[in-house]
């Protein structure tokens, strides 16, 4: 249990092999450990188009946020190469303001790509730094791909970074963007261009279904001048505020845990019905036959459930 | 799972070329190994402390600067100091070859002179990583690891 007590107290190199760990799946036990002491960190996901400027954006929200006493972990996700199966995880170049400091704690992961599961990795890796008493997690993916979008949703609070040069606010919406998004920062303020894609984001917006009682902000910001920062930062906190005082805090978060549950209980379905229900041969000759059309999928379903109630009790 | 290969490519000290660093941090991705590139100028107060929180296998430093006997020796000691010393340290640049050999008596793992083959690297770095905890480690030796170091 010594690791336990060495993550609550947050130490570095431990936090980090947890990390591993988990990333790694090779030890399933330590998130029941650590589940009982999270809960208690804010999640603020950064999501936008490769180059947008997520990362410079994070290092300067995280330097806003120590300035107000705040222990910061930051996880940055970076796509796996398809076919070597690396990657090259260069978000720390832009973090180096953080990179002393005793308060934040960066760890890069790449997204290990067909495997799945990179959203369900990347807020375990995320419970772990919650565990270890980081008042914020900042989670920074490129937002292109359902996986990418699947994590900016668990977050608490979604930003979304746009840039002129990543297109116009259709293509912002065609990708899924603007429906996950509760702030969204037009960055790269001192580019041309960005005054159009301002406008036709606010625009935008007015369309978009109000949640109650929060006003999506459209923000210009210029990370490298940090101009804009303040008042982004502002309407974080402003959003956690407002997801505290009406109690969408409490009835999302439990969404979420219900989703997790279940996703965790398919798993264990899947894995039973592998070992314990239908042998590989057996599934392999029904599937010959299904594709011969002797058989079909949904009555075989129906019978391969039925099964799995029976052997249950 | 697989535990993939992690290394930080790091470019510590004044100087300002990091091409080497990037051709070598592209080689070893391609290889399938997942690289954390940390950029220039990088302190070597905070290479390490990016090793430890990006839990790396090894870390590879380009010096070209000619500050090797003195980066290399204080990477070494603060990753001791910080109960961090099963991080293999490597190296490239242009090092005098009796340096390279005090380095490697210090406990630098090895050093690469200018030019040498990205596949090189790559191979060593697989022989070397695989039979400490590697790639396929398998998971009770993983679990022996965590028991001791926690
Ligand atoms: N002109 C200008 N450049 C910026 C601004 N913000 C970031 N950049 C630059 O844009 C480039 C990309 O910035 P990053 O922060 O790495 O962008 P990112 O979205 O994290 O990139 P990926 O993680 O690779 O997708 C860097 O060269 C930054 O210096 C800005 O507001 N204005
Ligand atoms: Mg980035």
């Amino acid at each position: 249990m010594n690791f336990l007590k060495k993550i609550l107290k947050g130490d570095k190199l431990t936090i980090a092999r947890v990390i591993s760990d988990v990333e790694n799946e090779s030890n399933a036990k330590i998130l029941e450990k650590i589940f009982p002491y999270t809960g208690k960190a804010y999640h603020i996901g950064i999501t936008g188009p490769p180059g947008a400027g997520k990362s410079t954006l994070v290092n300067v929200i995280a330097k806003r946020l120590l300035e107000k006493n705040n222990k910061i972990g930051i996880i940055a996700v970076d796509p796996t190469s398809p076919f070597s199966g690396g990657a090259l995880l260069g978000d720390r170049i832009r973090m180096t303001d953080l990179a002393l400091n005793k308060n934040v704690f960066i760890r890069s992961m790449a997204s290990r790509g067909s495997l799945g599961g990179l959203a369900r990795k990347t807020i375990d890796a995320a419970l772990v730094l919650d565990a270890a008493g980081m008042d914020y997690i900042l989670i920074e993916t490129i937002g292109v791909g359902q996986v990418e979008l699947d994590i900016a949703e668990v977050c608490d609070t979604t930003v979304v970074i746009l840039v002129p040069e990543s297109g116009d606010s259709v293509q912002a919406m065609k990708a899924g963007l603007l429906e996950i998004a509760d702030i969204i920062v037009v960055n790269k303020g001192d580019r041309d261009g960005v005054d159009r894609l301002l406008m036709e984001l606010k625009f935008a917006f007015e369309l978009r279904e109000q949640k109650a009682g929060w006003d999506f902000p459209v923000l210009k910001t210029t990370a490298t001048t940090e101009a804009g920062i303040d008042t982004l930062v502002f309407e974080i906190q402003n959003h956690q505020e407002y997801l505290n005082k009406s109690g969408r805090l409490e009835k999302e978060r439990k969404a979420k845990l219900m989703r997790r549950i279940n996703e965790l209980v398919g798993d264990k379905i899947k894995l039973h019905l592998r070992e314990k229900i239908i042998q590989k041969e057996e599934l392999e000759r029904i599937i010959d036959k299904v594709y011969e059309r002797k058989l079909n999928p949904y009555n075989i379903a129906d019978k391969i459930a039925k099964k799995m109630i029976k052997t249950r009790n | 799972m697989d535990r993939k290969i992690r290394v930080l490519v790091g470019k510590p000290g004044l100087d300002g070329h990091d091409r080497g660093a990037k051709v070598v941090a592209a080689a070893l991705r391609d290889a399938g190994m997942e690289v954390i590139y940390t950029g220039l100028h990088q302190t070597c107060e905070s290479i390490v402390e990016a090793a430890i929180q990006e839990d790396v296998h090894i870390i590879g430093l380009s010096i070209l600067s000619g500050a090797h006997m003195t980066i290399f020796p204080k990477v070494l000691s603060l990753l001791e100091k910080k109960q961090a010393k099963a991080i293999i340290v490597i190296g490239g640049g242009i090092i005098p070859r009796e340096d390279m050999k005090k380095l490697e008596k210090k406990g630098v793992k090895k050093l690469f002179g200018p030019g040498t083959p990205t596949t090189e690297i790559v191979h060593w770095i697989r022989e070397n990583v695989g039979a400490r905890s590697g790639k396929t480690r398998p998971r009770k030796s993983k679990k022996t690891r965590s028991a001791k170091k926690r």
